[in-house]
């Protein structure tokens, strides 16, 4: 097997990665703020997605301009869910707030198919990034790429403001421990709705970043969700660093037991090689993968115990 | 006495409503009630009695399905024999899975049953040669030697034994020490654990009692509609159930079977009414609800997990109980939103929803 075909797969997965990770980072800065799992983060994606494709076939707005208004639209819808729904359920139990926005969920994709068909409409890349990079070893197509550098650096820049500002801190203090946070003098409840629409923007830009590598379609976070929350539940909810650790290990894992594992096999036992069906794998992977965590480290890869 | 005598009677009361639904509705509609009730009980079970939400549990209503109309697809063999060996595999399947997810509690439980089955839902979409994969598996009959049993009416008769039957084991467990047990580890899982119980042994079985219960609806349905289809494994099925046992009342079996009754009677009369209302902002000048289904459960979801988290049963019970309760619902209707759920955190009793 030559080095070039395996370095392929990892690029491969890392772009799967950079949505693992945009989209468990989006809940993991949401759980740890408000103690909501956002079952409506698909849907979020999907309605990011949307909105660039809508301003591209309505308006002619370019990917560019779209890439930065399409999150914020859908940080402000999110935002005003916040403020009329998801507010009125702090303080019982998290899984009401799961209940609540898996009925949105059903609700924002249904009226989406309602409106835009089952159909998957595509969405053109940009001009600039068409065609494919030569990165010496191997060719990689110039969008995916992209995608791949925006969303390491949307990660890190997010890793940033939350570990590094004077911002992060509140968010970080009111995560551990809300009341302390307000005996210090710190609004903490001004800072809720802000985080849950910054969450929320990182799902819309995962969507816009999605939009022309995968058709715009209202059931497009639908299955991303699931597979979402078992990587979530790999890395744990506890930690910022973690969610884009797992985020982007997860999908390299997936490209090589995929990807590379059968063809070293084949290799060693043609006949192992035959009877495990590791190419088809595929979507199943990322839950074998949770179930053998649950196996031996149940908290999670980089979660603590305490975050159950 | 007098309480045992109440008892035998609403007992009686739900049999002769039983014998009697077929007549009201039509039949198939009829065993779809009962066989979703059994499905909601099945997981009330575990939600209200372990304090588990199983947000996967169409996995087992579906494996069910599909291994039930395989059976009497392609061998031909009797419906009894076809509903055991559904729920034969649904056990065999929750006991892994149940080992597993009961790993986690809380929220996390919810998250990873939920990727569980949609684990299944893939491998069963991509088992083709099997399962048909997106076109299901159709024409499934029904077979009972010597008994006709295609009229749906006969078959409403010939499945509602079993369909008791299995009512009457949840709620011989729920009774039972047992039922007591996990009601204690729903409650306080390091007590009981600290009062030598293995917790851990006690949620695995209920996870699997629970999941050979919703495996022996779900092998009724696919025999009672003729087929098994992806939709039997999809995560909007486990969506649905678990809102329907809420709006029946979590912890309370009965009101479980009020909740399936609300919904499917709903979603009935919405789609063959063809209630339709004008959306001018989504760019249709109508919709029909037939056009979308899930607008509307998503619409009942939203509003019961909102305002209406005691459920059917659950409020009647209540009044029952204590009469102002009603006085102080009307009132909170007006209150401030932050004292109600101050007020609520503080007096929930059913409480298996809770930290």
């Amino acid at each position: 097997m030559e080095p070039s075909y395996v370095l392929l797969q990892i690029f491969n997965g890392l772009v799967n990665g950079s949505f693992y990770a945009l989209l468990s980072l989006g809940l993991a800065v949401i759980f740890g703020m408000l103690r909501v799992v956002n079952f409506a983060h698909g849907a979020f994606y999907m309605l990011g997605a949307f909105a660039a494709y809508i301003m591209l076939q309505s308006f002619g707005i370019n990917f560019w301009i779209g890439i930065i208004v399409a999150p914020l639209l859908v940080a402000v819808l999110g935002m005003i869910l916040e403020r009329l729904l998801i507010r009125r359920l702090y303080g019982l139990d998290p899984l009401y707030n799961f209940l609540l926005t898996f009925g949105l969920t059903l609700m924002l994709q249904d009226a989406m198919r309602l409106r835009f068909g089952n159909q998957g409409q595509p969405y053109r890349a940009p001009a600039e990034l068409a065609g494919v990079a030569n990165l010496g070893l191997i060719a990689f197509p110039t969008y995916r790429l992209f995608v791949i550098v925006f969303a390491l650096l949307v990660c890190l820049v997010v890793w940033y403001l939350i570990e590094r500002t004077r911002v992060g801190m509140v968010v970080r203090a009111a995560t551990e421990k809300a009341d302390l946070t307000r005996a210090l003098g710190i609004d903490v409840d001004r800072w809720i709705t802000p985080v849950f629409g910054f969450g929320v923007a990182l799902a819309g830009l995962g969507g816009v970043l999605a939009a022309p590598m995968r058709n715009v379609s209202p059931l497009m976070g639908a299955d991303l969700i699931i597979v979402i929350f078992a990587v979530v539940v790999i890395g744990g909810l506890g930690s910022i660093l973690g969610s884009i650790i797992t985020g982007f290990l997860v999908g390299v894992v997936v490209a090589l037991v995929t990807g590379v594992l059968p063809q070293l096999l084949a290799t060693f036992s043609p006949d192992l090689a035959r009877v495990l069906p590791l190419t088809q794998l595929g979507d199943t992977l990322v839950f074998v993968l949770m179930a053998i965590i649950l196996l031996v480290r149940p908290a999670g890869l980089l979660g603590t115990a305490e975050a159950r | 006495m007098n309480g045992s005598l109440r008892r035998y009677g609403m007992y009686a009361l739900a049999m002769l409503l039983a014998l009697a639904l077929p007549q009201v509705l039509y039949p198939v509609l009829a065993l779809d009630i009962l066989l979703w009730a059994l499905f909601a009980v099945a997981l009330d079970l575990l939600l209200g009695f372990a304090g588990l939400l199983s947000f996967g549990h169409a996995m087992f209503w579906g494996v069910a399905g599909y291994a039930a109309a395989l059976l009497a697809r392609n061998a031909q063999a009797p419906f009894p024999i076809a509903v055991l060996a559904g729920m034969l595999v649904a056990t065999l399947l929750a006991i892994p899975i149940g080992w597993l997810s009961i790993r986690r509690a809380g929220i996390y439980f919810a998250m990873v049953t939920l990727a569980f089955a949609q684990m299944v839902f893939f491998v069963i979409n991509e088992a083709r040669d099997i399962t048909g994969g997106e076109n299901g598996l159709q024409s499934v009959p029904r077979l009972l030697p010597g008994v006709d049993l295609h009229s749906s009416v006969v078959f409403y008769y010939a499945a509602l034994p079993f369909i008791l039957l299995g009512f009457w084991f949840a709620h011989r467990v729920v009774h039972s020490p047992f039922g007591h047990v996990l009601i204690a580890i729903r409650d306080n899982e390091a007590r009981a654990q600290a009062l030598g119980y293995p917790t851990r042994r006690y949620k695995l079985m209920a996870f699997v009692i629970s999941a050979a219960l919703a495996g022996m609806a779900g092998a009724f349905l696919s025999l009672s509609h003729g087929f098994a289809s992806l939709e039997f494994v999809h995560w909007t099925t486990s969506g649905t159930v678990v809102i329907m046992t809420i709006l029946g009342g979590i912890g309370t079996l009965w009101g479980s079977i009020l909740g399936v009754a609300i919904v499917l009677l709903l979603q009935d009369w919405l789609s063959t009414a063809n209630v339709a209302i004008s959306l001018p902002a989504l760019g249709t000048t109508s919709i029909s609800f037939q056009d979308a289904p899930f607008v509307i459960t998503g619409a009942i979801f939203v509003l019961i997990v909102l305002n209406f988290r005691r459920g059917v049963w659950g409020t009647i019970l209540r009044l029952r109980d204590e009469p102002q309760a009603f006085t102080n619902f009307v009132r909170n209707l007006t209150r401030s939103r932050e004292r109600v759920v101050a007020a609520e955190a503080k007096t929930t009793p059913p409480a298996s929803l809770r930290d």
